[in-house]
């Protein structure tokens, strides 16, 4: 096997300095009742051409781009991403280290993630950010925690209109607590209700997500301000983080935690996951945040270093007093993330915000006109709701055999939205292709 | 003397990201604009981020430069601790890499997405069999997050048996994710200490367990690299009082096919594909810490699990006594496929055979250093052995000197400073993907470094002078944080 080096002859060696007589013998001290008396029943071994061709079948039995066009965002969104990031990621001093505890030798992972920290904290407006949790909806609960560690408060208000599987987290995360989870109606409009906030006692956080599970922008600042007269943390989360290539960020709305998921910024669909858990804050904060830190310093020759830091909040040091269990997070991810934005410039995010907004406003344009109604008018990013004609589904069944996946329909997320969907369009989808789209719900 | 690995060579500098870069750059094939502009409000728009416009080759040589500056499994050997860094497969990062399952979306129709559900579904036949338990969660992100799946999972069971507990027994050689995981359930830990042989007695944990204790949290291989082999009698202990045993399985590379978990009295166990299973690290992530239950456990792992209904492989949500979710969709399937990947590669032969040599590398080590270094536990190790810097004595080199001196001979240093409760650890982890000759040159530089440490610290106290950076600052970086630039 290629990746086990040892000849016989050298595990004989190796076994005469131990003073035993075969590789059985090295497990002796295990007792015999906890010893595994049969062969694991496993397939393989594969050879690499073997496995290539095995997965290569599995892979190929998924819908993915270019075959198949994707109208879904949800949470996960197809970007093109530059050559330039999958290369520079593949370098396997990056992908094949470790946590960067020893900073003589992790020089490159931790000035990367010192970047990332701070194009984060720039494109949110914060103040600072962690090197990264796992991914938006984790770091969405470990925000509340830390909302409700620094309140000393127990309640935390979620909008309806964070995605549902980000609030099924939080649910999960505060199941063998006492902390209560209210959550903020939405309006006709498609944005969360402002007035219900301010009637709320003892709040440690009100969290909006903007744009919201529906698309549409939020009112952040309105909600910053309602938050402050309740003297509750104001917790804002994304799903997708280009958005703020275009849109004011969250730091000038108020917001004193902004969390989401990064996974737009260079990172592959891949099913979900890995994604990028992005967390930012404001330094008055920072001590009970969770995660790593990257922080600059200097060697003994005075020379610009990094190294992690204020490790005194984290599980290695504070054990069951720590402001997280989390150890390892998604650095590479964070590369990615970084490396992305530096391909693209505060220029780049810009111009490719605006195309995905545009397109998207094409495509919500010509389903309007096509016998669609857009049920939430407030405006949004990349991604919007539409009620279906009559027979709907049975087109949306058709269309997935014509290589078109027409939306996410909303029924089991709101069981009161009937014939709703969810439609994304982000650049990787041509004018072209939208059109096609458009004639076949016609038909 | 063998000539060690620790060179000079021509490193750059290289600027921040910030501190370089052009406005105007762009670093992008931005997509060809083929539809109207339609704008959004000014009052809810902004004129870009302050992020630097750099050009494509800027770019490249900003991140080549700083991969320069990283030491990896690919560049030598990382003999760290409890982390089992051991060789990343190149074939996994390819096949992780195909357009089907890069590019697919979580959300995708049951019938657009087959192959990534068999994956998950044989992904956890695979690492049920390997382990001996019954039913096996791929959601949790990594270790901590197994973790607290383990500890939810606890949490929901004994809710179920309408028995409310408030604690949790955790022994002093545990990783400090092993208390936070149960803190964040509300479970107060409970420490143990391990006896004069590195290894937990039936009966501190008879003294302490109790109908108001959940169970017990134990790391077996434990964090000294000693195998607990007392488990199957404090598994009864536990379970006389209706807890349950938690095992963190970081240490599982030490045991695929010796130890049938299943059978040692476990009713959860977490894995990190990120260690035994070949995943890279990445620098710190992204992992994955699969959670492999006891039948009794399997109605509360997390949705949504693959089922296969008529033929086809399809998500399922009725599992009502589920905890919910930890993770907004399956999990980090990227790494899946990598650990699948390895496990198809290797079969169940070689599999048990990369254990085997884990131990004799790790117990090897142990021989050759035993007479230098001081040996805390001298009994038969698993897959690490932990020596510490007492034969140092009153001399002023220390622990964090002889890892820092290794660096200058090529090697990332071991784990140190862990388990806490040896005074001065060194913690080695050589795995079963190093060769003699490369463990031979880790122990020589050992013996080198420890005999400079005799005999002239001050010198030693001066490393590493070979590394891009020396020594750094780390006590000004926490009392005068400089987080963003």
């Amino acid at each position: 096997m290629r990746y086990l080096p040892h000849t016989p002859e050298e595990i004989t060696s190796m076994l005469n300095v131990v003073g035993i007589k075969d590789l059985e013998a090295l497990f002796s001290i295990i007792p015999g009742d906890c010893r595994r008396h049969e062969d694991m029943e496993l397939p393989g071994p594969f050879t690499e051409w073997e496995l290539t061709d095995k997965m290569s079948a599995m892979a190929e039995t998924i819908g993915t781009s270019p075959e198949y066009k994707v109208f879904i965002g949800a949470g996960s969104y197809q970007h093109h991403i530059p050559s330039t990031v999958t290369y520079l990621l593949q370098r396997s001093e990056f992908s094949t280290s470790y946590t960067p505890y020893q900073p003589e030798m992790s020089q490159g992972t931790l000035q990367g993630l010192y970047e990332y920290q701070t194009l984060i904290s720039r494109l949110l407006g914060m103040e600072t950010a962690n090197a990264s949790l796992y991914d938006g909806a984790s770091a969405l609960a470990e925000a509340l925690l830390m909302a409700i560690r620094i309140t000393r408060r127990k309640k935390v208000a979620l909008s309806t209109l964070i995605h549902p599987l980000h609030r099924q987290v939080v649910k999960t995360y505060f199941e063998p607590t006492d902390y209560e989870i209210v959550e903020l109606p939405r309006l006709e409009n498609g944005l969360t209700d402002p007035s219900s906030v301010t009637e709320i006692e003892d709040l440690a956080a009100v969290a909006i997500q903007s744009p919201n599970f529906f698309g549409c922008i939020e009112d952040l600042g309105a909600f910053g301000e309602s938050a402050l007269k309740n003297s509750a943390l104001f917790v804002t989360s994304f799903t997708e983080a280009l958005a703020y290539g275009l849109l004011k960020n969250p730091g000038s709305m108020g917001a004193d935690i902004v969390c989401g998921e990064g996974q737009s910024l260079g990172i592959p669909c891949s099913y979900g996951g890995p994604g990028l858990g992005i967390f930012a804050t404001k330094m008055k904060h920072v001590r009970n945040m969770p995660g790593r830190l990257v922080g600059q310093t200097t060697d003994v020759e005075g020379r610009r270093g990094f190294v992690l830091t204020l490790a005194t909040r984290e599980q290695h040091i504070r054990r069951e007093k720590a402001t997280s269990n989390i150890c390892t997070n998604n650095s590479l991810c964070a590369m990615a993330a970084a490396m992305y934005m530096a391909s693209l410039g505060g220029t780049g995010m810009h111009q490719l915000a605006l195309l995905n907004h545009d397109k998207s406003e094409y495509l919500k344009k010509a389903l309007r006109e096509s016998g669609f109604k857009i049920p939430f008018e407030s405006p949004t990013f990349n991604e919007f709701v539409v009620v279906s004609k009559a027979g709907f589904e049975k087109t949306y069944e058709q269309l997935l055999g014509k290589k078109i996946v027409a939306g996410l329909p909303l029924v089991s997320f709101y069981p009161d939205l009937v014939d709703h969907y969810l439609f994304c369009v982000t650049e990787t989808i041509s004018k072209e292709e939208i059109d096609i789209l458009v004639r076949e719900v016609k038909a | 003397m063998k000539e060690f690995l620790g060179a000079r060579g021509l490193v750059l500098n290289e600027p921040l990201l910030w501190e370089k870069g052009k406005k105007g750059r762009m670093g992008f094939s931005l997509p060809r604009r083929d539809v109207e502009s339609s704008p959004l409000h000014k009052d809810l728009t902004n004129e870009g981020p302050d992020i630097p416009d750099q050009s494509e080759m800027d770019v490249v040589r900003h991140y080549t430069r700083l991969s320069q500056w990283n030491f990896g499994v690919d560049t030598g050997m990382y003999p760290l601790g409890s982390c089992t860094m051991k060789y990343n497969p190149k074939v996994n990062e390819r096949l992780a890499a195909l357009p089907g399952f890069a590019g697919a979306h979580p959300m995708l129709p049951h019938q657009l997405s087959q192959g990534a559900l068999r994956l998950i579904k044989e992904l956890e036949g695979l690492l049920s069999e390997i382990t001996g338990m019954d039913a096996v969660t791929l959601q949790p992100a990594a270790g901590a997050q197994g973790e607290l799946t383990g500890m939810l999972l606890m949490h929901a069971y004994h809710k179920s048996q309408g028995s409310v507990r408030s604690k949790i027994i955790i022994p002093d050689t545990a990783h400090g994710t092993n208390p936070s995981s149960a803190a964040l359930c509300g479970y107060k830990p409970v420490p143990i200490k391990s006896n004069e042989e590195g290894i937990l007695s039936g009966d501190v944990v008879a003294q302490v367990m109790d109908e108001e204790t959940a169970g017990i949290m134990v790391t077996n291989p434990n964090t000294l690299g000693l195998f607990e082999e007392n488990i199957r009698n404090i598994a009864e202990i536990v379970h006389s009082k209706g807890g349950l045993v938690y095992c963190d399985g970081a240490n599982m590379n030490a045991v695929m096919g010796i130890v049938h978990m299943g059978k040692i009295g476990v009713d959860i166990l977490h894995l990190n594909l990120h260690k035994t299973f070949s995943t890279p690290h990445g620098g710190g992530g992204p992992g994955s810490g699969p959670v492999c239950v006891k039948a009794q456990l399997e109605p509360f792992l997390p949705v949504p699990r693959v089922v296969k209904k008529k033929g086809q492989y399809i998500f399922s949500e009725k599992f009502p006594e589920s905890i919910g979710k930890v993770q907004a969709f399956f999990g980090n399937f990227g790494v899946m496929l990598k650990a699948y990947a390895y496990i198809m590669s290797m079969g169940s032969d070689n599999l048990k055979k990369a254990s085997q040599l884990a131990v004799l590398n790790a117990n090897y080590i142990k021989e050759k250093l035993k007479d230098i270094y001081h040996l805390p536990y001298d009994r038969p190790c698993m897959h690490e052995c932990v020596f510490t810097d007492k034969f140092l004595k009153a001399n002023k080199a220390t622990t964090l000197d002889l890892a820092k001196g290794l660096m200058d001979y090529g090697f990332h240093p071991p784990t140190i400073y862990f388990p806490l409760v040896v005074n001065g650890a060194i913690m080695i982890e050589p795995t079963e993907t190093e060769c003699k000759e490369d463990i031979d040159l880790l122990i020589e530089a050992l013996k080198v470094l420890a005999d400079e440490a005799l005999k002239d610290p001050a010198s030693l106290q001066e490393a590493p002078k070979k590394t891009k950076v020396r020594r750094l600052d780390e006590t000004t970086a926490a009392r005068q944080p400089c987080l963003t630039g």
